[in-house]
């Protein structure tokens, strides 16, 4: 459990009937109705097919829009926020956006420390030196001086996530961070996930929860804690993934098709 | 009974001019609502993250001013030549060399400088502003950075709008300055009896203090102007890739009839108060 959280004993994520709109289309709600509750240190994966909605819930969760109706708390606070004496707690929620989204008139070191440059008021310098363990530990450090055009989406989707995590956020949504990965690089990123839910990367020390969006549940099986699928405009919150009759569910064995990975492998 | 008349009846010149003139308010309520918007930003996050935004803030001010500086002695020298030279030797010709001050005030220093300034600026430097940012736009930075929670208006439209500001005061100073000196050098070569001290005198006569403050206006009204039209294009509103040049264009074409508005106003004021 992420220290802070279970300190004050909150959820990290509660939705109460919460409608969803679109980022993209004005007026158009892609999910309604949706009840969904996530607790410190669980590793939640939600699969939904393509247009699903899966962007606009991490939208939606990370606070980039406001929910179309119902009742959103982020560890305990309403969101959105947009005011900025409610900013840190705003804060504890990072986003990796699908192919990192980084700012292309900036270099891939810049693009990381952003946040601790705009929020902490550093200079470049030092904003780098702090940033400088998780680089290594991302094995970004040789591309610091490289501009993110210059990058494969691979590098471009590792920098996003240094920019997530470089303000120690206490829960990590992810969209679809797999797609367009070869297969080094997909287990890599199973493997770096799963050890920042577990709380044993040396650059991020205390457990994060996690939400991740994807199109098929597969290579998730091994460490995501628990499931949800996305279907009829709602979300279905399924259960722990690693109970047989979760598993056994009609629509997780959907999801969970075209194994590549091995779905036993011991968590 | 239908109480509306459908559009098919509707003569097409009509219907045309109609959503014309519903484009251009919503256009304009827009613009209005995002210059309010960086206003408050300005000023309301003036103090946020100085040691980011501080070096943004000169490079847009680099960006404005002292890359365009040798374009603008080209322009200075070729408009002191062509219009200045031009009209001091006709003055001299019908005797009225002693209008070239109010002459030189009215045309150079109140109107051709700052107008001149201001549509170069637009071409050379709002337009990069309406591809950045539109491209940013399309491509999802600006997602990113409210995911970031960090503020966009604060971090891509307000450096720019210091930029152009500064930029468009400068430039339009140091072309006046420059269309003056070879303005004089045309009259040199033309062998007119007008020495450089009468020159300087004549036209230090006829500048007022209103002048000065009205052009510092003026040139800080442009810079805004631009930027807020260029920038509420590119960042403004959702965006493709495809439609960057359109925006563009649009944005050019905002940006001039703004900046002949304001002018216009300023004629007034001129007027009143001259």
């Amino acid at each position: 459990m992420s220290p802070a959280s279970s300190a004050a004993g909150t959820r990290v994520i509660e939705l109460e009937e919460v409608s969803i709109a679109s980022l993209h289309r004005s007026g158009v709600t892609v999910l309604q109705r949706v009840d969904w509750r996530v607790e410190p240190g669980e590793f939640w994966v939600v699969a939904g097919h393509h247009a699903s909605g899966k962007s606009d819930l991490l939208m939606t969760l990370a606070g980039l829009i406001a929910p179309g109706a119902g009742r959103y708390r982020l560890l305990g606070e309403a969101m959105p926020i947009f005011e900025d004496s409610r900013l840190p707690a705003r804060l504890k929620a990072g986003l990796v956006f699908n192919g990192g989204q980084l700012l292309n008139q900036l270099t891939l070191g810049q693009n990381v420390t952003l946040p601790l440059r705009y929020h902490h008021d550093l200079d470049d310098a030092t904003a780098l030196e702090r940033a400088s363990q998780l680089m290594e530990a991302l094995e970004l450090t040789p591309f610091t001086d490289r501009m993110p055009g210059a990058m494969g989406r691979q590098w471009n989707q590792r920098a996003g996530l240094a920019r997530a995590l470089v303000m120690q956020p206490e829960l990590l949504l992810l969209d679809d961070p797999l797609s367009g990965l070869d297969v080094r690089h997909t287990a890599w990123w199973i493997g770096f996930l799963d050890g920042l839910c577990r709380g044993t990367q040396p650059c991020h020390p205390q457990p994060l929860t996690l939400v991740v969006t994807a199109d098929t549940l597969a290579p998730w099986g091994a460490v995501a804690t628990h499931c949800a699928v996305l279907e009829q405009r709602t979300l279905v919150p399924m259960g722990c993934l690693r109970e047989p009759q979760v598993r056994d569910h009609a629509r997780v064995r959907e999801y969970l098709a075209h194994n590549r990975w091995g779905f036993d492998r011991s968590p | 009974m239908h109480d509306r008349v459908p559009a098919a009846l509707l003569p097409g010149w009509s219907t045309a001019v109609g959503r014309g003139l519903l484009a251009g308010c919503s256009t304009l309520r827009g613009l209005v609502a995002f210059a309010l918007i960086t206003l408050g930003v300005l000023l309301g996050k003036a103090g946020t993250a100085p040691r980011l935004m501080r070096p943004m803030i000169r490079r847009e001010v680099d960006r404005c001013g002292m890359q365009l500086l040798p374009m603008f002695a080209f322009l200075a020298a070729a408009l002191g030549l062509v219009v200045i030279g031009q009209t001091v030797s006709w003055l001299s010709r019908v005797g009225a060399i002693e209008f070239i001050g109010p002459v030189m005030v009215i045309a150079v220093v109140r109107e051709l400088g700052p107008l001149i300034a201001a549509f170069v600026i637009l071409s050379r430097v709002g337009t990069a502003h309406v591809v950045e940012l539109g491209t940013a736009r399309a491509m999802g930075e600006i997602e990113a950075l409210e995911g970031l929670a960090v503020d966009p208006v604060h971090y891509l439209v307000v450096p720019r709008v210091a930029g152009m500001m500064a930029g468009t005061f400068a430039l339009t100073v140091y072309f006046i300055i420059g269309s003056m000196i070879s303005g004089y050098a045309w009259v040199f070569i033309q062998d007119i009896p007008l020495r450089p001290e009468e020159y300087i005198r004549q036209i230090a006569g006829a500048l007022s203090g209103i002048d000065f403050l009205l052009l510092g206006l003026k040139t800080v009204a442009f810079g805004f102007i631009l930027a807020i039209v260029t920038c509420f294009h590119g960042l403004a509103r959702p965006i493709r890739v495809e439609e960057v040049s359109r925006a563009t264009v649009r944005a050019v074409t905002h940006s001039v009839i703004a900046c002949v508005i304001v002018d216009a106003v300023f004629i007034v004021v001129y007027l009143t108060v001259g």
